[in-house]
């Protein structure tokens, strides 16, 4: 169950494919594999944003991300899980966080993953910065999942 | 010993550093502390705290030796 915060982009697609075939050994159990893949949008909140800086607290982010991944492996029969979140300068377009989980059935894999995402945003310690055209100005709150 | 008080993003920013250390003397809540590099005033709703990187109250106690942490709303993901 990998955590990973990166200072670097990152391929998604080619992190899913490497976890699968060099970290996983349970071919053939899962039938049901749930991405959440997201990315930089280069607006928010009526401006244009040409890049953003994640801070984290180290250590209690991770903390609170394993604690959350625990959660959901309590609550639904999961065979494994990813976790990815940049940190640091993220441009439009770049990948900001992945969250992958593998189940034997999509029900657990579609509810776990929704769960873990939602769950991050309020709970692991991130913040954003955003630069702007016209300054610098820190995003007060994410926007509802549901 | 002392008491490690850190800050994260804007607050960070406004206080103008990202940690310090804090005498335990007279310190028994998470309350205390803020007010003790505030000048004593109350800690704001907005702001969110933690105690040795769990999320904690105003009314958390904190002892000697604890790391107190002082951030704004969580916006990751």
């Amino acid at each position: 169950m990998p955590i990973s915060l990166r200072t670097e982009r990152f391929n998604p697609y080619d992190e899913l494919q490497y976890y699968q075939a060099h970290k996983m050994n349970q071919a053939g159990q899962y039938g049901a594999t749930v991405c959440f893949l997201g990315t930089m949008r280069d607006f928010n909140a009526g401006r244009t944003v040409r890049k953003m800086n994640l801070e984290y607290y180290p250590a209690m982010t991770e903390r609170h991300l394993e604690e959350i991944i625990g959660e959901a492996r309590k609550r639904w029969n999961l065979i494994d899980a990813l976790v990815i979140h940049r940190v640091g300068e993220v441009f439009p377009n770049d990948p900001i966080v992945l969250v992958a989980i593998w189940s034997s059935h999509r029900g657990a894999a579609f509810d776990a993953c929704r769960y873990i995402l939602e769950e991050l945003k309020s709970r692991a310690p991130f913040w954003k910065k955003e630069t702007l055209p016209q300054g610098e100005r820190w995003v007060e709150q994410n926007t509802d999942g549901y | 010993m002392s008491i490690r008080v850190r800050y994260f993003a804007n607050l960070r920013e406004n206080m103008g550093r990202d940690e310090e250390n804090l005498a335990a003397l007279g310190i028994s809540t998470v309350s205390d502390v803020w007010k003790a590099v505030n000048d004593g005033l109350s800690l704001p709703d907005r702001i969110l705290c933690a105690v040795n990187m769990e999320f904690a109250t105003p009314d958390s106690s904190v002892s000697d030796g604890d790391e107190v942490a002082f951030f704004p709303p969580i916006t990751g993901g």
